[in-house]
């Protein structure tokens, strides 16, 4: 696109995040994260509905980032691993390889129906369980699929700003 | 008596005791011993013979022999002795790393015999005084060399046609030396290099004698397009041969082409000048980047020794081109000169040494088969990490000295009047710059590939460290690259008789101080600021690590896949292939894909074979041509041989025609 | 006092002020970048965040990684030596450690190396694929960084950088020739390369086959991560902070006083904002190149370099 295009759009945007809701209470916070939480996404068997919304968490509207999370290229760069998806059966030694690579303290937070109990796909032949059957969960953001301010306001008791 | 007489014959004696020793000892570990012993008090004899030239000694040693008018002749000069110094020093290290390496054909009586050989060629040949003397040596340290390089015909495929072209080339630079010496000891009268320095030839006779000495140093000093028998030979000879003839035996070729423009014919026209550089830039350029690309860690070694001769040859065109205007920087292009001379002897006996010790332990030359040696081979590791630095000019190391000179010797060298230096120089300096950044990669290739991460093969994570006498070698040529790097200064004091007057070093320093250029370098004070900023640091982490410790873990982060490798890691090949395609024109890579598809179905695959070849381009466009040219030439003439009677006596009979016609007219 | 350990502290000073700006210097590239796409942003002192979390985490090391527990401090004390050779706060040098052109060069490439051991020593394929690339962009980028600087070194007659810079600052006239020009668009070019921002490498990349630096670092944990990340912000900064100041010298402490020092480090922090925030802007723009655009670019931007050379000879000569 022609820079001065994208020069008007961007000057006629301005600012399109909304203003922050008020703040929750950071409960896992502790003295370690002090406003800055790495997230490492896992896609453990989603159909991609969450994935949606958790991109749209990060996205100019409710821009989480502003809270101090943001998205890493690496588990090992992560303190929180947000899981989506029910677990199946090729996924579920990844997910754990993933936490596993975590340093620590790190939490697990899965987000979606299908990550707290499997959701619609409960008993089907390719899930071996939920997150927590595979990993220790920490967080639960439930939904199918959540709404972004839901996902923003768990990342927010884990920041706490 | 003096000091120079009593060094070379304990330097001859040393060969006799080490040729007797070869040939008389009992058994391969008693001769290793002995001979190499020998060796390395024939080392210490060169070495004593260069220290005595620096140092002021001009003898001159006649022996007369049977044959007549010839007598051979050696004088000590400083160059000479300088070159014998180098040389002596690394025989030195070699020897005692033969010791413990030499094994089956290089552990045999021909082996150590050549050896002897090869060493007493190699530091004769900087104190011959005539010509004649000189292509002996010249020629000695070629059989001793080639018999050295042939040692695994029976073992190996590759040897002998590495063998043979090694061979075709160093006799190709001896016809050229003779060629050239020869009409210029024709044109002074005398094959003493005395006389040829005191009343050198002119004009056109002495344009002639320059090029054809000069491609014949430059042949023997591996720079292109007469390097082709350099990446052959020297990864098929034993490691500490190999290095020998990488860091010693290709500077008698820059020895002779000093020879050429500093003493024989030092006031030569600019375009000489200009053919020095002609061989160096592309040396330097296609050395480093075929270096870049070979997986092969002996021949990526040898690519490196061409492209620092190229390097060397710049220095050298850079001193030519501004000896008439400015000597102050091209005295500086001098000083450049040895350094990268002893730095390159330094760090490429290390490399070649380490590369030895990595091939006796795993038997892998290939990096692409090598990973994770750190841990089994610390000593190894620790060489050629050192090596490594020293050949990617960073810091603390001889290599760095060494370039830094050069590029200040490129820095200073533009100047107003001189207009045909200044239009080159910024060209000088951007392949300069593109070499050491190509060295970079090459050598982060060559040390992180064969050393980090994990073992790529069960060969090497079966590695096994060397004996002690390969182990002390190997960690004193690192010392030695170290050391010429920190205290730079040491060695310029020692080789100052070398220097033209005004680069002479006045006050002691340890720094490298370059009066020409108003530039100074104190490696040692840049050591001590990086521990400054240092300390601070590793007090910050020790402290931190108290109240969080470190965890060790079983697996790296791989994406969490449950059949990950160690045979996935990044290989040499893989490391260098943006290389490749970037410059694909210049290497002229051949790829090939080979897919075998499922029974069942077309489209499925079972399995998939990449394979990527790149070749010597030179040698590939140049020499096989000509080679071919040649081969249907001989041909051709087989036909004269048929067997018919009525042929040989019509030959015989126009020949017997053409030497009537010839004594007649 | 003597001078040696006036110009000691003065470099001291310098060090510490580049380390504690190099993370806002960060912070103001993401905030710029965030509020041009409409976001709020993290804040410009997240960088110091996400440094104070990472000291608290614990380094995991896997086994068989060799040098992994030493190279991360190891890279940051070489851009420490970077950043007190560079004249940034002050041109005044250590008397026995000039600021030579090839020792800067040297040591920042120093840096790029023990970078690209990292990656390798990781054992995974993503390192090697980071440490591959990462080297080619630093051969490529090393014969424009030395012929840029040398054209600017032509008319000064030295090669010491913060001998250039206060030649510039006595003669204005030569910051706005063509020679100057041409050396400092070359200049930016590179380090633009060498530090990895767009149109080179992206640094928020995610995903590894775009990477070259990230895919360096994806093994690295807590403290390491931290040492790494610190490391590259100061070589940011500071190869910011040179080009900054010779395009706009003013403002260098000459003479180590505390009010000359106090402007020093006010005029170097505040001239590498303004170039960060300018690049941030201008990245917002841009799109990463293939990765075989790269040399292309390189070799552009080494033409510039070589044409500054000529022009100076030029000028010069005339």
């Amino acid at each position: 696109m022609n820079p001065w295009n994208l020069a008007r759009r961007i000057i006629a945007a301005g600012r399109v995040a909304e203003t922050a809701p008020n703040r929750p209470v950071a409960e896992h916070a502790g003295a370690v994260f002090g406003g800055s939480v790495q997230v490492r996404h896992v896609d453990a068997g989603s159909c991609n509905g969450c994935e949606i919304e958790v991109g749209a968490a990060f996205n100019p509207v409710y821009d989480a980032e502003r809270y101090g999370a943001r998205l890493v290229a690496s588990p090992r760069h992560a303190d929180v691993v947000l899981v989506t998806g029910v677990v199946t059966h090729n996924m579920a030694e990844p997910l754990r390889r993933t936490v596993e690579a975590t340093p620590r303290p790190r939490l697990v937070l899965a987000v979606g129906d299908c990550a707290h109990d499997c959701g619609v796909f409960r008993g089907a032949f390719g899930v071996r369980g939920s997150v927590a059957d595979v990993v220790d969960v920490d967080l639960v953001v439930p939904g199918c699929p959540p709404e972004p301010a839901a996902i923003v306001e768990a990342l927010r008791r884990v920041t706490g700003r | 008596m003096n000091v120079f007489q009593w060094a070379v014959i304990a330097l001859v004696l040393s060969f006799f005791v080490a040729t007797a020793a070869a040939v008389g000892a009992p058994t391969p570990r008693l001769r290793n011993i002995l001979a190499g012993v020998a060796a390395m008090a024939l080392g210490v004899s060169g070495t004593a013979t260069g220290v005595a030239a620096l140092t002021g000694d001009t003898t001159i040693l006649l022996l007369a022999t049977p044959l007549p008018g010839m007598t051979l002749s050696w004088h000590a000069t400083a160059l000479g002795g300088f070159f014998a110094a180098v040389s002596g020093v690394v025989v030195v290290i070699c020897a005692l790393y033969g010791i413990g390496y030499a094994h089956g054909p290089a552990a045999s009586r021909t082996g150590w015999s050549a050896f002897a050989a090869f060493g007493l060629g190699m530091q004769l040949v900087p104190l011959a005084g005539d010509v004649v003397t000189f292509l002996i040596a010249w020629e000695v340290m070629a059989i001793g060399s080639s018999v050295l390089v042939l040692s695994d015909h029976a073992h190996r495929p590759g040897v002998r046609k590495a063998g043979l072209w090694y061979a075709v080339m160093t006799h190709l630079s001896f016809l050229l030396l003779a060629a050239g010496l020869g009409i210029a000891a024709a044109s002074a009268g005398s094959t003493s290099f005395y006389a040829i320095a005191t009343t050198p030839p002119t004009g056109e006779v002495a344009a002639l004698a320059f090029v054809l000495a000069l491609v014949g140093f430059a042949t023997k000093a591996g720079a292109v397009p007469v390097h082709i028998w350099l990446p052959r030979a020297h990864p098929e000879a034993p490691s500490h041969v190999s290095a020998l003839m990488s860091a010693v035996m290709v500077k008698m070729g820059i020895y002779g082409a000093m020879l050429l423009t500093t003493r024989l014919f030092p006031n030569g026209p600019s375009w000489w000048a200009l053919l020095v550089l002609g061989l160096g830039i592309p040396s330097a350029l296609y050395g480093i980047l075929q270096a870049s690309v070979a997986s092969d860690l002996k021949r990526l070694l040898a690519y490196s020794t061409t492209e620092n001769v190229g390097l060397i040859l710049i220095a050298l065109a850079i001193a030519m081109l501004t000896r008439p205007t400015r000597p102050g920087i091209s005295a500086v292009a001098l000083i450049a000169v040895f350094l990268l001379v002893v730095s390159h002897a330094a760090f490429k006996t290390t490399l070649f040494l380490a590369a030895g010790s990595i091939l006796h332990g795993t038997g892998e030359r290939d990096l692409d088969r090598m990973g994770g040696l750190a841990v089994r081979m610390p000593v190894t590791a620790i060489a050629l990490a050192v090596g490594s630095l020293g050949a990617a000019a960073l810091p603390a190391t001889s290599g760095f000295v060494a370039e830094w000179s050069l590029l200040q010797s490129l820095i200073h060298a533009d100047s107003r009047t001189d207009r045909l230096t200044t239009a080159i120089l910024p060209f000088v300096m951007g392949v300069v710059a593109l070499t050491a950044g190509l060295a970079l990669l090459t050598f982060t290739k060559a040390f992180g590939i064969a050393t980090l991460a994990r073992p790529r093969t069960a060969n090497a994570a079966a590695a096994h460290e060397g004996s002690r006498s390969m182990r002390l070698a190997m960690l004193l040529a690192a010392a030695g690259v170290v050391a010429v790097g920190v205290i730079p200064g040491v060695l310029v004091r020692a080789i100052s008789p070398v220097l033209p007057e005004v680069a002479r070093p006045t006050a002691y320093s340890a720094g490298l101080v370059l009066p020409g250029a108003q530039a100074s370098l104190d490696p040692t004070a840049l050591a001590l600021l990086a521990l400054a900023v240092t300390l601070p640091l590793v007090t910050t982490g020790w402290l931190l690590a108290r109240r969080v410790p470190r965890q060790q873990v079983a697996m790296g982060w791989g994406c969490g896949g449950v059949r990950t490798s160690p045979r996935m890691q990044y290989t040499a090949t893989s490391y260098a292939e943006p290389l490749v395609r970037i410059f694909d024109d210049a290497l002229a890579p051949t790829r090939d894909v080979r897919v075998t598809h499922a029974e069942e179905s077309r489209f499925t695959v079972r399995a998939m074979a990449y394979s990527q070849r790149v070749v010597d381009v030179v040698e590939a466009r140049g020499y096989a041509p000509v080679v071919r040219a040649l081969t249907r030439l001989g041909d051709r003439g087989r036909s004269l041989q048929n067997g018919s009677i009525h042929r040989y006596l019509a030959s015989s009979f126009g020949a017997l025609l053409l030497v009537l016609l010839g004594v007649l007219g | 006092m003597s001078d040696s350990l006036v110009a000691g502290l003065a470099i001291a000073l310098q060090v510490l002020a580049v380390t504690a700006a190099a993370p806002i210097v960060v912070g103001v590239t993401r905030q710029i970048r965030a509020r041009l796409e409409g976001r709020v942003g993290a804040g410009v002192l997240q960088p110091w965040r996400d440094l104070r979390k990472l000291a608290r985490k614990e380094p995991l090391t896997a086994e068989g990684v060799i040098l992994g527990r030493a190279l991360p401090v190891a890279l940051m004390s070489v851009s420490g030596l970077l950043v007190a050779l560079l004249p940034l706060v002050t041109t005044l040098t250590l008397p026995a450690v000039p600021d030579d052109l090839f020792v800067v060069v040297s040591v920042l490439l120093l840096g790029s190396v023990f970078i690209a051991l990292i990656g390798l020593d990781a054992g995974s394929a993503f390192g090697g694929m980071g440490s591959s690339r990462h080297m080619m962009v630093s051969a490529l980028v090393e014969p424009t960084v030395l012929v840029a600087v040398y054209a600017l070194s032509i008319p000064v007659g030295a090669s010491t950088l913060s001998t250039i810079l206060s030649a510039r600052m006595s003669t204005p006239a030569s910051i706005v020739s063509p020679v100057s020009a041409l050396a400092l668009v070359a200049l930016l070019i590179a380090v633009i390369a060498e530090t990895g921002r767009l149109p080179v490498d992206n640094p928020s990349t995610h995903l590894e086959l775009t990477m070259i630096h990230e895919a360096m670092v994806l093994e690295a944990s807590g403290r390491d991560l931290g040492w790494i990340e610190l490391a590259s912000w100061i070589r940011l900064t500071g190869l910011f902070g040179l080009v900054a100041n010779l395009a706009l010298p003013w403002g260098i402490a000459e003479q180590a006083t505390v009010g000359t020092l106090g402007i020093g480090v006010a005029a170097i922090i505040g001239k590498v904002v303004v170039l960060a925030g300018i690049v941030a802007a201008v990245e917002v723009f841009l799109a990463k190149v293939r990765l075989f655009r790269v040399p292309e670019l390189m070799a552009g931007s080494f033409v510039l370099g070589f044409l500054a050379v000529t022009a100076s000879y030029l000028t010069g000569a005339s």
